[in-house]
């Protein structure tokens, strides 16, 4: 028995020896470690809650709860106004931190203090400041005007612009920081030669800026988008979900429906975002991986 | 002296008006949970832009746990330090291995790991986060710190590992080829010439990963949930849970665990602007 076992090892491990080479053999070691990362923390959970999400009568579910429903609109307007605003704003800064300025170099390094600090001590900060009793946003408004001013986060549609806003206040650096190094690999005579020719700066921006940077601005975007649908502190720090879950994006539905129980739920709702996320995420890849 | 144009001083002035209010809008929040660190509770609540009496008594409070939400200040702080070092350890080690096998030693299916790699990377981590929660709780890894370290393994090393193929494949064919003549064993060519010659990627890396797991909330929320196994963020968050928060001492401990994170930033920044700038968006 033993050596018919070893005597099949043998007849086995010739062409296998043949095939690999010894920098083949630890590639393959020295892979493992992630494959088994990969294998035990994204294969397996995402599996599972694909299994999870099987049953169809957790999608109808779905479709009769009101929050789901609201929180697929927020997310919506959160991807489709909210990061098309903050890609326009980190392209225009871009334009403006590119500019020869000692003052301007010092203002470069404050700027990034949003994305370089957690943002979970500074959505807090933001959150107290909309405190409509003790915030300082109204008792300014009270010393100025007289008037009590607007309990912002009580109204669904003001605090989801303050998500939107403390979202931006985070990854504005970000994305500008990138759109500059975008800016400054356009070769410097373009514009030099435009200024002899009298361009304006709109002309500069339409017929050079624009098309060196069109395809880097749009996969900005499209990145962005992919990102900030994971973007769970942002909503679920500064409102919550709340007032009366009207505040709740798709990241924060998950959690919910998890505090809840509701575990099926929670997957198949983010099952439901796959056909918007699976193309884009198709995209950046063919984009990324050349 | 040339007095300036007109022309000159109107580019300025338009210079200072974009300036002043970018200035504003990034530095008011960072001010106002430094306002309510120096301030005392009442001066705090009353909406001033200046305490009347500057002081460094919440400090002083948390670093002396005198606070019901504070007593293991010190303990969750240590929390955070050990996992955000664990996971940066980690990463850098399964990424190098792993860019080091896909980029110079060509392993078979490198390429299917890089790509799967990828689309990990682009899909967005609270998605993951209640199949991971649940996978936690059947290897019997919840409340332990060893689930949010490797989740935050799982979510840092696709990027890493992209970041550092990147580079790796700007290094000469020709080195590990020469390095092969002269009789170098795989672990030697890993040791001597690839470790040296990435050395920027991977203090950029590191510092990222490292950054990344002190940063992180939605994970260390779901997965740690003992007052004493927590990070620093899952206490501030736990701050909200009573309705008189002492948001005073919430705002000084907040910027406290602000600080390390803003430093390490600044003292890196160069790895970072140039490693991961120039790798994140290839146009």
């Amino acid at each position: 028995m033993a050596i018919t076992l070893s005597g099949d090892h043998a007849m086995a491990a010739p062409p296998l020896s043949a095939r690999l080479t010894p920098a083949q053999v630890w590639g393959i070691v020295l892979l493992a470690p992630y494959l088994l990362v990969f294998c035990a923390f994204v294969i397996y959970p995402v599996g599972y809650g694909l299994w999870l999400a099987r049953h169809p009568a957790s999608y109808v579910a779905l479709y009769h709860d009101p929050v789901f429903a609201r929180a697929a609109v927020n997310t919506l307007v959160f991807l489709v106004i909210g990061i098309n605003i903050k890609m326009l704003i980190a392209l225009f800064l871009s334009g403006f931190f590119v500019q020869q300025r000692t003052w301007i170099k010092w203002l470069s390094v404050l700027f990034i203090l949003p994305w370089a600090v957690p943002s979970i001590p500074t959505i807090l900060s933001v959150r107290f400041m909309l405190n409509p009793e003790w915030g300082v946003v109204n008792q300014l408004i009270f010393k100025f005007t007289g008037d009590d001013g607007p309990n912002w986060l009580n109204d669904p549609t003001v605090a989801l612009a303050m998500a939107i806003g403390v979202h931006i206040w985070k990854s504005l650096p970000f994305w500008t920081l990138i759109l500059i190094t975008g800016r400054l690999a356009i070769p410097h005579d373009l514009f030099e030669a435009a200024e002899v020719d009298g361009a304006s700066w709109w002309q500069k921006f339409r017929f050079i800026t624009w098309p060196s940077m069109q395809t880097l601005y749009i996969t900005c975007t499209l990145l962005s988008m992919i990102w900030t649908l994971g973007d769970f502190n942002s909503v679920y720090l500064l409102t919550g979900g709340g007032p009366a879950d009207l505040t709740h994006v798709l990241a924060t539905l998950g959690i919910r429906y998890l505090r809840l129980d509701q575990l099926s739920l929670a997957m198949a709702s983010i099952v439901c975002a796959m056909p918007f996320v699976l193309p884009l995420v198709y995209f950046m890849m063919k984009r990324l991986s050349r | 002296m040339k007095l300036p144009t007109l022309r000159e001083v109107a580019t300025e002035a338009r210079l200072l008006l974009i300036g002043i209010p970018v200035f504003l809008w990034t530095m008011i929040p960072i001010y106002h949970m430094f306002l309510f660190a120096i301030s005392p509770k009442e001066d705090a609540f009353s909406g001033k832009l200046w305490p009347d009496h500057p002081t460094l008594h919440n400090f002083s409070i948390v670093f002396h746990q005198q606070h019901y939400f504070l007593r293991d200040f010190y303990l969750q702080f240590w929390n955070s330090m050990v996992i955000a070092a664990a996971v940066g350890v980690l990463t850098l080690f399964i990424a190098t291995a792993a860019a080091f096998a896909i980029s110079r030693l060509r392993v078979p299916g490198g390429r299917v790991v890089m790509n799967l790699a990828l689309f990990t990377y682009f899909i967005p981590a609270a998605f993951l986060a209640v199949p991971m929660y649940r996978t936690m709780g059947i290897y019997g890894l919840l409340n332990n710190h060893w689930s949010l370290i490797l989740a935050m393994v799982t979510i840092a090393s696709p990027y890493a590992i992209w970041v550092l193929k990147q580079a790796s494949d700007k290094l000469p064919v020709e080195l590990d080829e020469a390095a092969v003549m002269d009789g170098a064993t795989t672990p030697q060519i890993f040791r001597l010439i690839y470790l040296p010659l990435m050395m920027p990627s991977l203090v950029a890396i590191g510092t990222y990963a490292v950054l990344l797991a002190w940063n992180e909330y939605l994970y260390a929320f779901l997965l740690l949930s003992n007052d004493r196994d927590i990070t620093l963020p899952v206490a501030l968050g736990n701050f909200l849970a009573a309705d008189d928060s002492p948001w005073e001492l919430l705002m000084t401990t907040g910027f406290i665990y602000a600080l390390p994170p803003a430093a390490i930033y600044y003292a890196f920044r160069r790895y970072m602007v140039g490693g991961l700038t120039a790798g994140a968006v290839k146009s």
